[in-house]
């Protein structure tokens, strides 16, 4: 039960995709035209079935349709601004999320008395899905920028504080040995060996908490009825006379950023932390 | 020292040692629930009131009915129970088109380069935005939130099966190929056996989205619930009712965590063990 904390979260790490080592260039061209051709058949499905109108298109648009009111809505000044105020509150709630927790990770993770101090208290807090506290958050903050980004942290902080915990757990004890033989001070180790080691973890946990927090950002806005932001589009369009091609585009764009921010810290993952891939493939 | 002044000294450095463990391990929560009930009382905060006021009215809402349904009252029927339904029909969807699909995805290379990005795509799409579409489509009943749950909640379970039936370890694959094993034992008895802790852990992920979920979908048109009761107590202004929901969603979910583990280790204790019989080859 004491070591759940550090397990959980090893099994749940484990739906991101690692790259092995790089294929030839004829195979990764191969690779790109493929997924091109995916999304191109994934869309043409789309089309076919909702071109049959089994449900009237003012219900459920033709794919066609939600496409061209995307492009409509990235050049309307107005939707970006709603874009950009759903990006601000992410930013925030999950710079503030990471400031948060991983200092406590790091302090759970080297000293054995913390951990066990506060893992109950932790496997009890977690589960409270973030949702629950859009009332709350409504009540105590209104329907603005603050709610948004407290919720976001809340929800984000999760991830980022197992990870830091697993990855600071995780250090090599030979390492740390050799450095106190050294003479290293605890800081010295800490600054030196066991952040360097965690890094990539830590990475991992915002990596995944980018994800998370996007939706929730966007869940706040929707359900709190918030001011600004994509979540408060969608709700607009959707109570004004059901505008259903502009509620599809604005979940699609939601969505095309969701998986644009992935891959971009993705790239950075494979960019800085390389090495931890190398080990992985020998083993 | 006779045998029974050791045998008293011994259980009392045992009981020690309980009392010791147990203060590490619930000693801070036990002490931030005395903290929080000590600065609410003084406070008077209608915002956050008291524990032993918001476990009161917790036993009022759920726990007042008539020995002869266990003393669970109606809000148990009209609220819990339904939102537990739709995250197990939700979760269980998910699991259902999640596995399968995952596995014939995960068997061809070519096809999940095919479908990757879409699956990128879809899984990034915040639930909660697809609300008004699925209302229109499936009406406000509970076809409408299980599908919503079930939407929401089969991209790890997908993701994780595509990831686990493709890294397969090739020698097995290939001696089970040796022996002449037909496809389809292949697959039973190599490929899925292979893949299951990660199915597991997707399907572990996906059980606290699904709650997530459920949440998500009763906060909006809704009239039972969990989450509709949570909504409701905001718009009435019942503080100490909402901090209920509140707590009860977190015992939900960590119950649903605890007995997905406990059903975790009984069906893959077999492969802990025998990895770590490889490990120490």
């Amino acid at each position: 039960m004491s070591d759940s904390l550090g397990a959980a979260d090893a099994r749940a790490g484990l739906g991101q995709s690692r790259p092995l080592a790089s294929p030839s260039l004829v195979h990764r061209t191969a690779t790109a035209v493929r997924v091109v051709l995916g999304i191109f058949i994934f869309f043409l499905i789309l089309e076919f079935v909702t071109s049959l109108e089994l449900v009237p298109p003012i219900y459920l648009p033709r794919a066609s349709t939600v496409v061209r009111r995307m492009f409509e809505l990235l050049q309307d000044p107005k939707f970006l601004n709603h874009v950009l105020a759903t990006l601000h509150a992410w930013a925030v709630g999950l710079a503030l999320a990471t400031l948060i927790s991983v200092p406590i990770g790091i302090l759970i993770g080297t000293s054995e008395l913390a951990y066990k101090m506060s893992s109950p208290l932790i496997e009890f807090m977690r589960p409270i899905p973030s949702v629950a506290l859009i009332p709350l958050g409504i009540l105590l903050w209104g329907q603005g920028f603050s709610m948004k980004i407290i919720l976001v942290a809340y929800a984000t902080t999760w991830p980022i504080l197992f990870n830091t915990v697993y990855g600071v757990h995780d250090v090599d004890p030979i390492a740390v040995q050799t450095a106190r033989c050294f003479g290293l001070r605890q800081a010295a180790i800490l600054r030196r060996i066991s952040l360097p080691s965690a890094a990539p973890f830590i990475f991992t946990g915002i990596r995944i908490s980018a994800s998370i927090g996007l939706i929730v950002v966007i869940a706040a806005e929707l359900l709190a009825s918030a001011d600004s932001g994509i979540g408060s589009f969608i709700l607009f369009v959707s109570s004004s006379g059901g505008q259903m091609d502009s509620v599809l585009a604005g979940a699609a764009i939601a969505g095309i950023l969701g998986a644009m921010i992935n891959s971009a810290l993705g790239l950075i993952d494979r960019r800085f932390f390389a090495w931890r891939y190398l080990g992985a493939t020998q083993s | 020292m006779s045998t029974e002044e050791l045998t008293v000294q011994r259980a009392a450095s045992h009981a020690l040692g309980a009392l010791q463990s147990f203060v590490v391990r619930y000693g801070l929560g036990i002490a931030l629930v005395i903290a929080w009930e000590y600065a609410a009382r003084r406070a008077g905060s209608i915002f956050f009131p008291p524990p032993s006021e918001i476990l009161h009215r917790a036993a009022v809402l759920w726990l007042s009915g008539p020995p002869s349904r266990l003393f669970l009252s109606d809000g148990v029927f009209q609220d819990v129970l339904p939102s537990l339904l739709r995250v197990l029909g939700g979760w269980a969807l998910a699991v259902a088109v999640g596995v399968p699909l995952g596995v014939l995805i995960g068997r061809s290379r070519s096809l999940s380069d095919f479908v990757n990005s879409t699956l990128q795509f879809l899984r990034a799409i915040p639930g909660p935005a697809l609300i008004p579409v699925f209302i229109i489509l499936l009406g406000t009943e509970s076809t409408m939130r299980v599908t919503l749950i079930a939407f929401g909640s089969v991209w790890p379970i997908l993701l994780n099966t595509i990831e686990g039936t493709r890294t397969v370890d090739p020698l097995q694959l290939d001696t089970a190929q040796a022996f002449r094993l037909p496809r389809y034992a292949r697959l039973w008895r190599v490929v899925l056996p292979a893949a299951m802790p990660k199915i597991f852990a997707g399907m572990r992920v996906s059980l606290s989205l699904a709650v997530i979920l459920m949440v998500v979908s009763e906060l909006v048109a809704s009239t039972s619930g969990i989450g509709y009761r949570i909504q409701n107590a905001q718009i009435m202004f019942l503080l100490t009712d909402m901090w209920c929901g509140i707590i009860l969603l977190a015992l939900l979910g960590y119950t649903l965590n605890w007995l997905f583990l406990k059903f975790e280790d009984r069906v893959l204790g077999w492969h802990r063990s025998a990895r770590g019989r490889t490990a120490a080859s």
